[in-house]
């Protein structure tokens, strides 16, 4: 028998449990992040003495945050394994958070028996029906010989197209039966799956690139679709060649480095004045794998009015949904900017770079060290002690806007973010999974005091795997994004964003066994941060930064770039129509 | 409330669970009211057919078109093409008196009605046709009274050779 039949042969007496990690073994899968319970034990049971390394997590939440991490990491799926009912429903929110960002995660839920369902047996969840509207795709398996095709449907799905979450149900009494089929790598069964990787149509590139001709003002918009089919090198090209300014939304950071002179970093609801300015005064502008998300057009109406608007999209039902675009491509993002590229010459942008570096000089992201320790200097210091090579992983809030604008990225998959979301409690566990990702990487989580609360159970995780994340807290005693709101539109009556009782996160880390540092004054700073990022290990930087500062540069909700302001207004504002 | 257009969508599905309440939620998320569903088998039994009647705005329309078909199970969704034939049936129940009986068999040829059972004082009458025919032919019997009336839901197939 050759290797690759004795692969895809199923042993004599092996049962459904066993069918299904011989399968994850045989795509390559390394780790599975997870946390057992009475439905899932065969499942465990079969992990004994795999390839694949099991990795228990504190909490489910954490294990699908650090599959969503290192699969944004790698690009290849993270894998998720948990039991069922309250198990599998603290997935949910890490579901909605991979399907939001577009991220390929298999979550395998244990279940209970087959007849059992819908019995309300002990710790039973409907699964499969609570997650459908955030899955890209989920199975409820009930024949033990269709775990093979099922998780090699799942593998396929979740990662190709515009990729998201797959959840496979699966109940006890079908992974703990024999398995009797003929092989594990049988044919899928997905014939409404064609439009797993469209192929960009050449003619709608052609008039794509017609649109280019005789403009002066140009603009490209980066969004995830580019990092995830890491489109960067060809964006980079047609950059250069049309001579354009490249702005990127908060999840397409990095994949053109935001360091190129042409860059003018992230756009939208807090991003720089001057990529706002950009916007408004376009003439034309290209997006290569944004959503147009209402965090960058804020008011469709007003949304680049006198701009031609150019859309690439791996997924068709983006087309139109947002924006109506003068002309769409379907396809994954490299590959049609590849092709674009060679249909663009030079354009005239003298004068529009010209007015870039005007507002690039008039309006620069700042922060004073004159009043105490801002979040600003703060991760401005990490960015330049860590050279702006470590790959970051965020939570929400405040924090994340100002990571966003000081730790400039150049490479997409070094940036990870709960973008469409906004998942508080996603950045530390994403960052653990990054760094089972890149365990070579320099790996920093920068969370918010709020955000960091939520999850900061799995420093076991980190401590048992000794896995050396530095985790950066951004400490300011606020749910601070929220509290900035109520100050700018809610006449500051402050409602539920005071934290008080938040633990001392030096003695929390290391009663975890984790080495911890502290800061709260500018002149520490940079001594701190550069202890902490060469201590070899995991260690948590407890930064505790002045309580009431805002972001700016701030385009109101559901407001458009022409209402942005880039400091803090004296007038009173009125309450946004946006909706967060 | 103004008055939105009614459309028929015609869904080829995979035959596999969960595919109906899958398409149910893209509707129910954008609003969209589904008058009718009529789900049935094709020849080929991996398949079924759904021809699906909501009202709704042709924008949020495109909308629910395009991300039904990125159901994994949805083989093709479209709103129906303009040559086709088009059919449901409906079943009224009346009061069974020699009025209705008369009205039936006067209209027989020109609503494709018939009575099916006459019990217990009550007439069973069925219908088949398009659906404004019934709508037609349920408007005119309303004065006999009707106690009770169900409709299938439409269900359309296109002209010639072209596949729906």
């Amino acid at each position: 028998m050759n290797k690759e039949s004795s692969k895809t042969q199923p042993k004599k007496s092996m049962n459904g449990a066993q069918a299904l990690v011989k399968c994850l073994e045989n795509f390559g899968v390394e780790y599975i992040w997870g946390l057992s319970g009475g439905a899932a034990i065969p499942i465990f049971d079969a992990l004994v003495g795999s390839k694949i390394k099991l990795i228990l997590t504190r909490h489910e939440q954490g294990a699908t945050h650090m599959a969503d991490g290192y699969a944004r990491v790698t690009g290849r799926p993270g894998v998720v394994l948990v039991t069922s009912g309250p198990g599998a429903t603290n997935t949910v929110t890490g579901i909605l958070t991979a399907m939001m960002d577009s991220v390929p995660i298999i979550v395998l839920t244990g279940q209970t028996l087959t007849s059992m369902l819908g019995k309300d047996a002990f710790q039973e969840a409907d699964i499969s029906g609570i997650t459908m509207p955030v899955v890209k795709h989920s199975y409820l398996v009930k024949n033990t010989n269709d775990i093979p095709r099922i998780i090699k449907e799942a593998w396929h799905i979740c990662q190709t197209g515009r990729p998201g979450p797959v959840l496979v149900d699966l109940p006890k009494d079908i992974t703990s039966a024999p398995f009797s089929g003929e092989s594990l790598d049988p044919e899928m069964d997905i014939p409404g799956y064609k439009k797993d990787t469209p192929s960009p149509h050449k003619a709608d590139i052609v008039k794509m690139a017609k649109f280019f001709k005789g403009k002066k003002k140009p603009l490209l918009l980066v969004g995830h679709g580019a990092v995830l089919s890491r489109a960067g090198a060809a964006i980079k090209k047609l950059a250069e060649k049309l001579g354009s300014p490249v702005t990127n939304t908060l999840l397409g950071k990095g994949e053109f480095p935001e360091t190129h002179p042409l860059s003018l970093g992230m756009l939208g609801m807090h991003g720089t004045a001057y990529a706002n300015k950009a916007l408004i005064n376009c003439d034309l502008i290209l997006s290569i794998g944004s959503r147009w998300d209402d965090r960058i057009n804020g008011n469709n109406n007003e949304f680049c009015v006198d701009a031609k608007k150019l859309h690439i999209d791996v997924d068709f039902s983006e087309i139109n949904k947002i924006v109506k675009p003068d002309a769409w491509v379907v396809g994954q993002a490299r590959e049609v900017v590849e092709e674009l590229v060679k249909l663009v010459g030079p354009l005239d942008t003298a004068d529009w770079l010209k007015e870039m570096a005007y507002y690039k000089k008039e309006f620069p992201l700042k922060y004073s060290t004159n009043n105490g320790l801002t979040a600003q200097q703060v991760i401005d210091t990490c960015y330049k002690v860590t050279q702006g090579k470590a790959i970051v992983a965020t939570d929400v809030g405040q924090h994340q806007m100002w990571a966003a604008q000081f730790y400039r990225a150049d490479k997409g998959n070094h940036w990870l973010s709960s973008g469409g979301a906004g998942t508080m409690g996603y950045g530390f566990p994403a960052a653990i999974g990054a760094q089972f990702a890149a365990p070579n990487n320099l790996v920093v989580a920068i969370v918010g005091d709020g955000g960091f609360q939520m999850t900061l159970y799995e420093l076991s995780t980190v401590f048992v795997h000794k896995l050396p994340v530095k985790v950066l807290i951004i400490d300011n005693k606020y749910l601070g994004m929220v509290r900035q709101w109520q100050e700018l539109f809610f006449d500051n009556r402050l409602s539920g964003v005071d934290l008080e009782g938040n633990p001392d996160f030096v003695k929390l880390a290391e009663s975890y066994g984790i080495k911890g540092f502290h800061m709260n004054k500018p002149e520490q700073c940079e001594s701190v941060m550069q202890e902490a990022m060469n201590y070899k290990g995991p260690c948590v930087i407890h930064a505790e930064v002045i309580k009431e500062d805002n972001v700016f540069p701030m385009i109101p909700a559901g407001k458009s770039a022409f209402h942005m302001i880039v400091e803090k207004p004296t007038a009173k504002m009125e309450k946004p129509s946006g909706s967060t | 409330m103004s008055k939105l257009p009614l459309h028929t969508i015609s869904v080829l599905v995979a035959n596999k669970p969960g595919v109906l309440v899958r398409i149910a939620l893209v509707f129910a998320r954008r609003g969209y009211n589904i008058d009718s569903l009529v789900v049935s088998p094709t020849v080929n039994p991996k398949f079924s057919r759904m021809t699906i009647t909501a009202k709704g705005d042709l924008e949020t329309l495109e909308q629910i078109i395009k991300n039904v078909n990125k159901l994994i199970d949805v083989i093709h969704c479209g709103e129906h093409p303009a040559n086709t034939v088009e059919k449901e049936l409906a079943l009224l129940k009346t009061k069974a008196s020699p009025a209705v009986k008369a009205f039936v068999a006067k209209n027989t040829r020109k609503f494709h009605v018939r009575i099916d059972d006459a019990s217990e004082g009550c007439y069973i009458i069925e219908q088949t046709g398009t659906t404004a025919e019934l709508d037609e032919f349920e408007a005119l019997i309303r004065k006999y009274g009707i106690l009770e009336m169900i409709r299938t839901g439409k269900i359309l197939i296109t002209r010639g050779k072209e596949t729906t």
